[in-house]
């Protein structure tokens, strides 16, 4: 179980054939205070790097892309209530959905944890 | 990039923003504090409750004199100026021939002269205006040695009678030229928030003392341009640039309040025969507050539809009031829907959501009236 990386700052954390995705710790802190999180429905097929969900701030909104193709199977209801949750626990509780992959393979293409930091770091 | 920061204009408390670790963004050709460590929401809520201090040094200050200044500056704006007591500050608009709006400002006798604060984006604008149709006897002096802090919020009176005690007497829209901390200023006690609280212009050479006093004072956080917007909003104030513009009239924006009753009998002020006439006849549209009813924040230019699916309008300002704890928004309808308690849609990310017309302001305003 490894978690990757977008360049658009979702992590990615595959395991039993079922991908949990959110936004990083980075992508929070640039936003400031979440206020709303709009997630796709189950059974939404997702492309990589198009729309999966909105998350909006005080001040704006702004699109989380899917970081690989795949189909959603499940999504983070408790943000509907605590949007507050992804800026408090990001990556773990604040995750957005959960997705099956149409092909694993496409991991590959994304930053591992080492490679990411670097990528952040030079922003 | 790297070329546009560059040629960014800096405030007096340009250094001091950055120390405090403000996020900087462009505004309006300035580097501007958007949000400090706090963070927007935090800010916001800060203000309500306590007294937040903000830079608004990007704005312009402007001093008219000349024995027509009042004569000459009504011609441009729809508010009785003449009826203006030395040391009461009035808001207005710069009106145009067609009736639509150039820009918003604040209009103080100050005694032997008029000053004036107008808005950032379009103060080079204003200016041209002004020196073209004010006439002769009227000088015009840009006031750009001074910097311009709003110390707003129910504890802002209390914090600032501790370096100058005569403030506490200061109504609602009065001003005076008052020693804070040993530094000439002008202060107002005015705002664009909601709540009681002074605007100060400070030298430049002062502002940055000035706002370190005030932040040492408990109470006070510094506070940028994201809550300020956020504030406003809450308080049903309007954006020049969004909710009022070049395409709207002083009557579309429900600001009839803005135009006295004796230049309503007199006219004289540009647009004065479109606005005139809206006045008796109403208008086809006019700004209301918008309350999404789900989460989902509106932002500016969503569509607004009736029942029928029809477009009747679109939000000028949308997002979350920190305060109010849900999606806040204001914009213009046509005038049959313009009626609080009237259901509408708002069409956000391709899907119709429903909303309902309300009066504003969605927070109470908090005004220190004596």
């Amino acid at each position: 179980m490894t978690k990757k990386f977008s360049q658009e700052h979702e992590w990615i954390e595959l395991e039993d054939g079922v991908a949990t995705v959110g936004i990083t710790d980075y992508a929070q802190q640039s936003l400031g205070d979440i206020v709303y999180v709009e997630l796709p429905e189950v059974g939404k097929k997702l492309t990589k790097d198009g729309d999966a969900a909105v998350v909006e701030s005080v001040k704006a909104a702004s699109d989380v892309y899917a970081p690989l193709d795949g189909e959603i199977v499940e999504v983070n209801e408790e943000l509907d209530d605590n949007p507050a949750l992804v800026n408090e626990a990001p990556e773990s509780d604040g995750w957005f959905f959960r997705m099956t992959l149409t092909d694993e393979s496409q991991l590959d293409e994304l930053m591992d944890e080492a490679a990411y930091k670097d990528f952040v770091e030079g922003l | 990039m790297a070329d546009q920061e560059s040629e960014l204009l800096k405030t007096a408390l340009y250094d001091l923003h950055v120390e405090l670790g403000a996020k900087m963004v462009p505004f309006a050709g300035y580097a501007m504090p958007v949000q400090y460590p706090l963070g927007v929401k935090g800010e916001h809520l800060h203000t309500r409750a306590k007294a937040g201090l903000f830079d608004v040094s990007h704005m312009g200050q402007v001093r008219l004199t000349g024995e027509n200044r009042v004569a000459e500056l009504e011609k441009l704006v729809p508010g009785d100026i003449a009826i203006l007591k030395p040391g009461r500050t009035r808001y207005s608009a710069f009106t145009q021939d067609d009736g639509t709006i150039l820009d918003d400002l604040m209009i103080t006798n100050a005694g032997d002269s008029l000053f004036l604060v107008i808005n950032a984006a379009c103060k080079d604008d204003d200016i041209v205006h002004m020196r073209a149709n004010l006439g002769d006897g009227v000088s015009l002096e840009e006031i750009d040695d001074r910097a311009l802090l709003a110390l707003q919020g129910p504890d802002a009176a209390k914090v600032l009678a501790r370096f100058a005690p005569s403030v506490a007497d200061l109504k609602f829209m009065s001003f005076a030229e008052i020693d804070i901390a040993g530094s000439p200023c002008f202060v107002t006690r005015s705002g664009y928030t909601g709540e009681d609280g002074f605007e100060i212009s400070v030298p430049n050479a002062d502002a940055e003392a000035l706002a370190r006093k005030l932040l040492a004072e408990d109470e006070v956080e510094a506070i940028g341009l994201g809550a300020r917007d956020s504030l406003r909003l809450e308080a049903g104030l309007c954006l020049y640039g969004n909710d009022i513009d070049t395409t709207t009239t002083p009557v579309e924006g429900d600001l009839n309040w803005i135009i006295n009753k004796r230049r309503r009998a007199e006219g004289g002020f540009k647009g004065a025969d479109v606005i005139l006439d809206q006045l008796e006849h109403g208008a086809d549209r006019k700004r209301v507050g918008i309350k999404p009813e789900g989460k989902a924040p509106a932002r500016e230019h969503t569509q607004i539809l009736n029942a029928d699916g029809e477009e009747i309008g679109e939000i000028t300002s949308g997002g979350f009031g920190p305060t109010v704890d849900g999606p806040i928004a204001m914009g213009y309808v046509a005038i049959e829907f313009a009626e609080p308690g009237t259901k509408v849609d708002l069409m956000v990310r391709g899907k119709a959501r429903p909303a309902e017309v309300v009066e504003l302001p969605f927070a109470p305003h908090r005004y220190f009236r004596g």
